[in-house]
């Protein structure tokens, strides 16, 4: 029986990168087939032309044994290609059916097409109202959109582009269900990720890319987490290095009763939130997307104003009243989630952007004049302190890549030596490199006596950073523990909006 | 009777080209493009409307010159902003003031030279009586405003291509990813906004006044862009909206007619009254909360896939 | 073999500032191949209107006065659009500006004093930004679109000039025409250099583009109008409140059309006619594009508009070219700038034997 895809000398480049070179690698018929990589290793590139959305340079790609062209997505899902994006291709303001129906290529009575979605839906277990607008749906109910939309193409090749970054670990089981269900019928199963046991649980083969080379082929099931995370990496693994006898001082950072308002339709606002940080702790905050994490961060950092001058205090001073200016006078530091057009601004120059946060504590204005002399000799410190890849101050934040960027915010805010230091997804979207620098720094930050806050949806990353470990879900926060007393199974409840009977007076309803 | 009859027909006529230009937008901006040179459309479609009917004197032929000179004069904005990723607003504006160059020159020629007023659809005997004239009196363009209400509504809400359309204009990477062509789809919508501003454009020499005039059209491009926010992107209430704005031209009309109560106030207030009318209805319409909240969330934005 | 567009690693400076001059030089091109072809004498045309103005000495006077309002009104929409901010009423607000320097002169007519003449100029810009505060408060307070809301203003303030000189303000001694009286000799804008029409709006221009560069390129103020038109969400973590940065920008634009309207009517004009509107803040917002929003840039894209002006004039007279011609050029140069814009973000490259990817 031939291969169902067989890909041969795989090559493609963009202005200054080769993103795959020369890979080569095949997927059986109802094989659940991982593609492994980190965030740049090429993986995304190599399905977008498995898929007909960019041509490959050289190489060639065979379907059920027979060399095949894939001009656009078209003529792959005439192929019986399906593909789940990671970011959904969805339309917000239309309904479920809708949206189902544009990615329908031929034309079908909606009617007729209604009764093959509920079909579908009950066959795998997937259930959602067709007239739902989409905006109203959850991150989970949006990706079964997703997933019933590929599969009423009936595919032979199904790609699942990092299914579960947006889940909950019950979500996951019930995703894998459903793709095991898949597999059995004989669909073949391309799954991109960068989660280990998730691979280890779920798929027959792993093929694993690096800087865009194929490195190994191999079964998951004989790895051990460890040996495909150091094929991936390509080094042996760096610990991050903790100062030992690291005391937690004095609490620091109080927040108390803080709430925001819902301000747009899709938005999660917090409400009742209440927690501290001591100097020197690292408190990580859990949760799936979209549950309120933005406006989280923006409370704190100031960039949402709040009317409780108490609800965030430092070292007792209350903050709850001031701007993002004021607060970080005071000592408070923020990095949100979106590195573009939110923490930096692409169109400036490195030193441009450093003026946006560190003016003040730094003192580059005199007299309503922006001093740019000491903002070039800051930024020329973060540039080399971070060992950011620019060619130096004058560079425009959008010509770096993304991990470097994100080291050089990070070096912006953490050179600032603040007090507290709130940051969203730090090592989101960044190679492991950066994500090990970036991890330290924040140790190191912790380690001098900053209280620092961690939002992140990288469950690994908070249980290897952090001290202290609560959750978030719609808008609530979860009771702060010990990162060394949680069980991943009680954190994944939490996640999914389900508390243990330990919760007191604030019950959400669910 | 007779005076709320002859209201009613001025009213019609003053709605109508600006009903026309707005469907054009309204189609152009659900598929995620803010073309603000609805004005400069309308003016190239009225001088080459006021051309076709002087030298043919066929008012359909008329229309037609319209329809395709405010096409063309679109296609350079389709060109700048989709093909070269140029500034919506930028290049709108600009369209607006080659518009009015354009017609300002083509035009000169012709001033002073009267044409033919386009005649009623109807034949004459069943608009005899005050009532039927109200139904049957009008020109060929006032049932074909009508028609595109309906038509535009049903083609963004019935149809697949209205669909997609409507997705362009939602989430333009998504369409680009599923594999619509976001250019095309917008190219077509915007073409078909400029024909439609070229026709309301032609209205002003075959409806209202039958003579080249400069800048006849008076600002009435820029009050389409305004009912098409005011109407919150929907059909049907764009039809309303043109009639409330022909309402207020009507009693402009009348005031600098003379007479009555209405020539108390100064006839410059009356000019100014649209253009403060729109102001109005735009600040009543944004005191609604969920005012803006069916804009097409890619409106304004340059489409720039990453590959 | 085909050319495909790539994206630059960052932006190209060089193309910045190349694109408005190539602009200017392919609209006198094209220019002329279309009027030639639509039965015009085009290369006459471009001649008389791009380069008369400059080769004739006498002409030099009349650039300046012309430059003059144009600076003024592109500087300050310069700094509006860097904050993307579109106020595109600046007519209007050039409009109230000289109304409110009539209103100064009608009620100071026949005194003298050197205070009247800034008092004057004090009404005009208090006036533009005054009026340029309704599109900002409506904006900020509710939402409305500033583009619509301004440019309404405008068609309204033309409509408040014939009013004016209708009833009120009419000159009793004029005949019935609708025009005010002629200011008294305080209430005019003295001449700098004697003989000439020049007179003090060409170096107050001067002054308030060396100003606002200043302010531009090296003050928080200008730091702020940048980062909230470059990315309004990265504002707001920086400290920048954007609806503080709308009011600014309003009206700062909107009392620099106030100071261009109150200097033209108390300089050329001499007194409110119907006539008084001359399209200078619409061309301003050409003026400002062409100068990159960047005040520098605004002097020279000014002098490229006023020799359009001022040669359309000659034009007119010389070859019988219509007037509206000099409109039709005018749209040309912003087309083609908006058009080269896509060069400074991208390149062409040369592709071989490649399947068309799509473009940009």
């Amino acid at each position: 029986m031939p291969f169902r895809l067989e890909l041969t000398g795989i090559t493609k480049s963009f202005p200054g990168v080769r993103a795959n070179d020369s890979v080569s690698f095949a997927v059986k018929p109802g094989e659940i087939h991982a593609l492994l990589g980190e965030n740049g290793a090429g993986k995304s590139t190599l399905v977008k032309m498995i898929y007909g959305i960019m041509q490959p340079d050289a190489g060639e790609i065979a379907w059920n044994g027979q060399v095949v062209t894939i001009a656009n997505p078209k003529a792959a899902r005439k192929l019986g290609i399906g593909m789940v994006f990671q970011h959904f291709s969805l339309f917000e303001a239309l309904t479920v059916l809708e949206n189902i129906a544009l990615g329908m290529d031929g034309k079908i009575p909606a009617r007729e097409l209604e009764a093959r979605i509920r079909e579908v839906m009950n066959t795998y277990g997937l259930l959602l109202d067709p007239h739902r607008t989409v905006a109203t749906l959850s991150v989970g109910e949006r990706q079964r959109i997703e997933i019933v939309r590929a599969l009423l193409l009936d595919p032979k090749l199904l790609i699942m582009d990092e299914p579960t970054s947006v889940l909950t670990p019950q979500e996951v089981e019930q995703l894998f269900d459903v793709l095991r269900k898949l597999a059995a019928q004989g669909c073949s199963i391309l799954y991109i990720s960068h989660k280990l046991h998730e691979i280890k649980a779920l798929c027959d083969t792993a093929t694993i890319l690096r800087g865009g080379k194929l490195v190994d082929t191999c079964d998951p099931k004989q790895e051990t987490s460890r040996s495909m995370a150091e094929k991936m990496i390509g080094a042996g693994l760096k610990d991050i290095v903790r100062q030992p006898g690291r005391s937690m001082g004095l609490p620091k950072l109080v927040v108390s009763r803080l709430s925001t308002k819902k301000t747009g339709h899709f938005d999660v606002p917090v409400d009742d939130v209440s927690f501290t940080v001591r100097a020197g702790e690292i408190f990580g905050i859990a949760g799936v997307a979209g549950n309120g994490q933005n406006a989280l961060l923006d409370a704190l950092s100031g960039e949402i104003l709040g009317h409780d001058k108490d609800a965030v205090t430092i070292d007792g001073y209350p903050l709850g009243l001031l701007d993002t200016t004021g607060r970080r006078k005071r000592g408070l530091c923020a990095v949100p989630e979106e590195r573009n057009g939110h923490a930096a601004i692409g169109d400036f120059t490195l030193s441009d952007n450093s003026v946006l946060t560190a003016r003040d504590r730094l003192g580059m204005v005199m007299l309503g004049l922006i001093n740019s002399g000491a903002a070039k000799t800051y930024t020329g410190k973060v540039i080399a302190d971070f060992a950011v890849k620019a060619l130096g101050p004058g560079s425009t934040a959008g010509s770096l890549s993304g991990g470097n960027l994100q080291k050089y915010i990070m070096g912006r805010e953490i050179l600032q030596k603040p007090s507290v230091l709130v940051v969203s997804q730090p090592t989101w979207g960044v190679d492991a490199g950066a994500a090990a620098a970036i991890h330290q720094a924040l140790v190191d930050l912790a380690a001098a006596g900053s209280a620092i806050v961690v939002i992140s949806q990288d469950l690994d990353e908070l249980l290897a950073l952090c001290d202290t470990l609560a959750v978030i879900n719609l808008g609530h926060l979860s009771d702060a523990q010990p990162v060394g007393e949680v069980s991943v199974e009680e954190i994944g409840l939490l996640m999914g909006g389900v508390h243990g009977t330990t919760e007191a007076d604030d019950a959400i309803p669910a | 009777m007779d005076i709320t009859i002859a209201i009613i027909v001025t009213l019609v006529g003053a709605a109508t080209p600006i009903l026309i230009a707005a469907l054009g937008e309204l189609v152009v901006e659900k598929s995620g493009v803010l073309n603000l040179g609805v004005e400069g459309m309308m003016l190239v479609g009225a001088i080459a409307g006021f051309a076709g009917q002087f030298y043919t004197g066929n008012p359909y032929f008329a229309l037609l010159c319209g329809a395709f000179a405010g096409a063309a004069a679109s296609l350079i904005f389709g060109f700048l902003t989709l093909s070269l990723s140029a500034n919506q607003t930028a290049t709108g504006l600009a369209l607006t003031i080659f518009g009015t160059g354009f017609s300002a020159l083509a035009g000169a020629p012709f001033s002073a030279k009267p044409v033919q007023l386009m005649r009623p659809l109807f034949p004459a005997e069943l608009a005899t009586h005050p009532v039927w004239r109200v139904l049957f009196g009008y020109s060929f363009p006032v049932y074909f405003s009508f028609f595109m209400v309906v038509a535009i509504w049903w083609f963004l809400h019935r149809t697949r291509s209205g669909l997609i359309l409507r997705a362009v204009g939602e989430n333009d990477l998504s369409a680009h990813s599923i594999g619509y062509s976001v250019k095309g789809v917008r190219y077509a919508a915007v073409m078909f906004g400029g024909a439609m501003a070229g026709i309301g454009g032609a209205c002003f020499p075959l409806l209202l006044t039958p003579q080249w005039a400069e800048r006849m059209t008076a600002g009435r491009g820029w009050i389409a862009v305004a009912l098409v926010v005011f109407a919150s992107w929907k059909p049907f209430r764009l039809l309303a909206g043109a009639y409330l704005f022909g309402l207020v031209m009507t009693m402009e009309l009348y005031a600098k007619a003379g007479g009555g109560p209405l020539s108390v106030i100064p006839s410059e207030l009356w000019a100014a009254l649209p253009y403060l009318a729109t102001i109005i209805v735009l600040v009543l319409i944004s005191i609604r909360r969920d005012a803006t909240s069916n804009a097409p969330a890619c409106l304004g934005k340059p489409f720039l896939p990453s590959n | 073999m085909q050319f495909r567009l790539e994206k630059r690693p960052e932006p190209s400076r060089l193309m910045l500032y190349v694109t408005p001059i190539a602009a200017v030089l392919l609209t006198m091109v094209i220019g002329a191949i279309i009027f030639s072809l639509i039965g015009y004498d085009g290369i006459g045309a471009v001649r008389e209107i791009f380069l008369t103005p400059l080769t004739n000495a006498y002409k030099w006077q009349d650039l300046g006065v012309k430059a003059a309002p144009l600076i003024i009104i592109g500087v300050g929409l310069s700094v509006a659009y860097r904050a993307n901010v579109w106020n595109i009423g600046a007519e209007g607000q050039y409009i109230i500006g000289g109304l409110a320097g009539t209103w100064v002169a009608l009620a100071t007519y026949g005194m003298t004093g050197p205070w009247i003449l800034p008092l004057m100029i004090l009404a005009g810009v208090v006036g533009g930004m005054l009026y340029a505060a309704i599109p900002a408060l409506l904006r900020t307070r509710l939402n409305v679109n500033e583009i619509l809301t301004s440019l309404m203003l405008t068609y309204a303030s033309v409509q408040l000039i014939y009013y004016l000189i209708r009833a009120p303000w009419k000159d009793p001694m004029g005949m019935g025409f609708p025009q005010t009286r002629l200011f008294s000799e305080a209430a005019r804008l003295p001449n700098i250099i004697p003989g000439t029409i020049v007179h003090l709006g060409v170096p107050i221009a001067i002054v308030v583009a060396l100003v606002a560069w200043f302010i531009m390129s090296r003050s928080v103020f200008g730091y702020q109008m940048r980062v909230v038109g470059a990315a309004p969400h990265a504002a707001r973590y920086g400290g920048f409140s954007e609806n503080k940065t709308i009011w600014l920008a309003m009206l700062v634009s909107g009392a620099l059309a106030g100071l261009a309207g109150v200097l033209e009517v108390a300089g050329p004009f001499q007194r409110m006619v119907p006539g008084f509107p001359t399209n200078y803040g619409f061309t301003a917002i050409i003026v400002a594009f062409l100068g990159r929003l960047n005040p520098l840039g605004v002097i020279f894209a000014g002098i490229v508009m006023a020799i359009t002006f001022v040669g359309g004039e000659v034009a007119q007279t010389t070859i019988g070219l219509p007037n509206a011609a000099t409109g039709i050029f005018q749209a040309m140069v912003l087309f083609f700038l908006l058009a080269g814009d896509i060069l400074v973000r991208y390149r062409l490259k040369r592709v071989v034997n490649q399947p068309a990817a799509g473009a940009a």
